[in-house]
């Protein structure tokens, strides 16, 4: 198949719906044994560390909510551009569901930094650049969340959303790079692409196992809440009502096709005999 | 396109020069709330006195930005400004220095009035004035996309401020640090370096995404 016709297929919320149905219980059933195999052996089997003892261990949690809240806000610029460049449907969509995932990345990566931080550092909480990053981060989060409730209307909110995190993601490497050097106490970043963990294997494996679960909890979320977003958007549409009502034709008249219709579809099938 | 957008802004704002000088007054009044709040202790308050004035200064265009496009988007002459001012680019600049003008260079003249009222230390003024020089017009510029994007929405004021103060965050981090460094009787070269360097992409980029936010905003009115 050409790319043209593949780029221009993906971006069919309709098509999305048709092909999506088996990659979340694939993504679900992976995130869920990574998850499960990195956490019992980082926990019950990886050798404690020379300094910190156990405390380290929450390194588990940490670090995956961490490279989360991070991937998630690159994503949403990226489908952003799609969004405004291509005027790619799908990308609207996916930018109304990362969101609260993100925010909730963000949220645990904090939390259990906190938690960390007291008996490591002395502190529930230090204004240091990693930290003051993250936090910023999270009221980015918080800020796309506001605007996308304050404008009623889906389509143009999905747009406005998408600017601002284009012009977010424009930014992070500016704020990130600040706080840096305004003040650091924190660890470099535990895996780096250029060279090897200064980690022992027997500590970073089961790290890495529990990344790659998060990834897939966030493909799994992603596909489910867009495939739920995909029907709600779409409610109007011919497919959509033919999906729901099995292999009944629709019974009433027929919204117009441009305009979401006020009474929802269920209450039309309810009230049929 | 751009001198005919400044000038017609800036007769707005001569013609309603309550709405200008409203912010420069709250910048005086929380300025002094805080020396209140550190009830006459000169030498904590002129410790505090950076960080205090480049947030309050952050704050206060914060309030001035909130105001840069209702008023069009009200009357309606947001509309044939997104539809007939061609090239949007230089528009957008026209109306944006225009706000610079009236909030981001007024302050930075009455900065050394706010530094008095702080007991700022005399080796950080000039520090404090070519930072703020050359950081307003960073805030101003990115502050436009977050105005244009909430035009026309209710509450925009909060909204505003929380869309904003994240993206506003570099610029408080230099501007604060180069006036402790000029108090310090330390060269603020860097940090000054940083400021512009911020304000220079600003304007190459923002203009673009402020005339895009008003086409959305304009779309979904």
């Amino acid at each position: 198949m050409n790319f043209k016709a593949w780029w221009h297929r993906l971006g069919s919320p309709k098509w999305f719906y048709r092909v999506s149905g088996p990659w979340q219980s694939l993504f679900l059933s992976l995130a869920l044994a990574l998850l499960a195999i990195g956490t019992v052996w980082g926990l019950a089997f990886a050798p404690p560390d020379y300094q910190q003892g156990n405390s380290f261990r929450i390194i588990y949690v940490h670090v995956p909510a961490a490279m989360l809240a991070q991937s998630v806000y690159l994503l949403l610029g990226v489908a952003g551009a799609l969004l405004l460049v291509w005027r790619m449907k799908l990308a609207g969509l996916v930018l109304e569901t990362l969101v609260p995932f993100g925010m909730g990345a963000t949220a645990l990566a904090l939390f259990s930094g906190a938690i960390w931080g007291k008996p490591t550092w002395g502190a529930w909480w230090v204004f240091d650049g990693r930290t003051t990053a993250t936090l910023v981060l999270l009221f980015l989060y918080f800020g796309l969340h506001a605007l996308r409730r304050a404008i009623p209307d889906p389509a143009a909110a999905s747009r406005a959303c998408a600017l601002l995190a284009i012009v977010g993601v424009i930014n992070i490497p500016i704020i990130k790079y600040s706080v840096h050097w305004w003040t650091t106490l924190h660890q470099g970043a535990t895996f780096k692409l250029t060279t090897a963990p200064a980690m022992p294997a027997a500590m970073w494996a089961p790290l890495l196992v529990n990344v790659l679960g998060a990834y897939c909890l966030l493909a799994a979320n992603l596909v489910a809440k867009l495939r739920n977003a995909i029907l709600r958007r779409e409610r109007s549409s011919r497919w959509v009502r033919d999906l729901m009502d099995g292999s009944q034709p629709s019974i009433g008249p027929a919204p117009s096709p441009n305009r979401p219709s006020a009474a929802p579809s269920h209450s039309q099938r309810s009230a049929a005999p | 396109m751009f001198a005919v957008q400044f000038r017609r802004e800036w007769l707005c704002v001569l013609r309603s020069k309550d709405e200008a000088l409203n912010p420069l007054v709250f910048l005086f009044l929380a300025a002094s709330l805080f020396a209140i709040g550190f009830g006459g202790s000169s030498d904590r308050l002129g410790e505090a006195a950076p960080a205090i004035i480049w947030v309050l200064v952050l704050l206060a265009n914060l309030l001035s930005l909130e105001a840069l496009f209702r008023r069009d988007f009200e009357d309606g002459a947001l509309e044939q400004f997104v539809l007939f001012a061609q090239p949007q680019f230089a528009a957008v600049l026209g109306k944006v220095a225009v706000q610079w003008c009236a909030c981001g260079l007024a302050m930075t003249l009455l900065a050394p009035l706010l530094a008095l009222m702080l007991n700022l230390s005399a080796a950080a003024l000039p520090t404090l004035l070519l930072g703020l020089l050359l950081g307003t017009p960073a805030l101003s510029l990115i502050g436009a996309v977050g105005a244009a994007l909430t035009v026309g929405l209710g509450g925009g004021g909060v909204l505003l401020a929380l869309l904003l103060a994240p993206l506003h965050l570099p610029v408080l981090v230099f501007g604060v640090s180069a006036t402790l460094d000029g108090g310090a009787g330390l060269a603020a070269t860097a940090q000054l370096y940083w400021l512009a360097g911020i304000s220079v992409l600003a304007l190459t980029l923002t203009p673009f995404a402020t005339a895009a936010a008003l086409r959305i905003s304009v779309e979904r009115s």
